[in-house]
């Protein structure tokens, strides 16, 4: 085998990318809106880690990267807070949190 | 190889295999609440990823963030809308298991491929500024990263403003500038539920 002296960025990807991937087949197939919203959290912190692993490997002097994450946490935050409202007022209207359910905007 | 590398072979193969059966259990398990617990691991796992890329600021505001804010509050969702339903079949959900299914492997084994045979020229962590890190984010939010991080600030305001908007439950029956009665049609009512059975 032969040695390292890090870790290669290449295994960073990897999980990143498997993780977005697990996110969008939980996006596509959940029943459930809280999943839905779940999912959407795991694709932002794939994204995340991708950003973290190219600033600790590219750009390790400015890291300009974490700074992208802490933004994109931020939005994260606000999205997930608005997202659960948007369910709570649906789960009123419908009284059910079944995607199937929701198609008024279906033709 | 030192001892050192090995430590973090070891510590980045746990959390990996953590983040990933950890997502796969969020996604797959029958029970939400279930989910909701494993998502907190997945969020802590990740966490020590941004440990082991030396930057302990952003592991910090990922725990205190994600699995102090977020995770509490998608608990605390599913606490108020958990009821157990019947949830109608589907007629095609075996096709659409199997198209989406395959959606999701393409595009990983596409990302996987990239991945593996790009050449990355890259500088090795080794000579990172670790420590400094937080300061390097502070004088960057405060220079170059002024206007989003206000703006930042502003969108906080206003997710805050609407989900309170969104969520609350009292109506007024009199417009309060017209002095008409509010269409009810637009707005939920307090008792009976607006849009169920229509299907």
């Amino acid at each position: 085998m032969m040695s390292l002296e890090s870790i290669p960025i290449q295994a960073f990807l990897i999980v990143s990318s498997a993780l977005f991937c697990i996110g969008i087949w939980g996006l596509l197939n959940s029943r459930n809106a809280v999943r839905v919203l779940m999912s959407i959290e795991l694709m932002l912190n794939a994204v995340n880690i991708n950003l973290m692993a190219f600033s600790s490997y590219v750009d390790n002097n400015l890291i300009q990267g974490q700074v992208f994450t802490i933004f994109v946490i931020t939005v994260a935050a606000a999205e997930a807070a608005v997202g659960l409202a948007i369910l709570l007022s649906l789960y009123r209207n419908r009284v059910t949190v079944d995607m199937e359910s929701f198609n008024l905007l279906k033709w | 190889m030192s001892i050192a590398i090995t430590t973090q072979i070891i510590c980045f193969t746990i959390l990996s295999l953590v983040i990933l059966i950890g997502a796969l259990g969020v996604v797959l398990l029958e029970s939400i609440v279930y989910s909701a617990f494993l998502l907190g691991g997945v969020f802590m796992s990740v966490a020590g990823l941004y440990l082991l890329l030396n930057a302990s600021f952003v592991a910090a505001a990922q725990v205190l963030v994600y699995v102090g804010a977020v995770n509490v509050l998608i608990i605390f969702a599913i606490m108020l809308v958990n009821k157990k339903e019947d949830l109608k079949p589907i007629n095609d959900i075996k096709s659409r298991r199997i198209i989406s299914t395959s959606i999701c492997l393409t595009l990983l084994s596409l990302l996987i491929r990239v991945d593996l045979t790009n050449v990355w020229s890259l500088s090795s962590p080794q000579n990172s500024i670790g420590e400094e890190s937080t300061i390097r984010i502070g004088e960057h939010l405060f220079s170059d990263y002024l206007l989003p991080f206000e703006v930042a600030s502003v969108l906080l305001l206003m997710a805050m403003i609407g989900a309170i908007v969104l969520a609350r439950r009292d109506v007024m029956s009199k417009d309060i500038s017209t002095g008409l009665p509010v269409d009810q049609e637009l707005i939920e009512k307090s008792s009976e539920p607006l849009l169920t059975n229509k299907n």
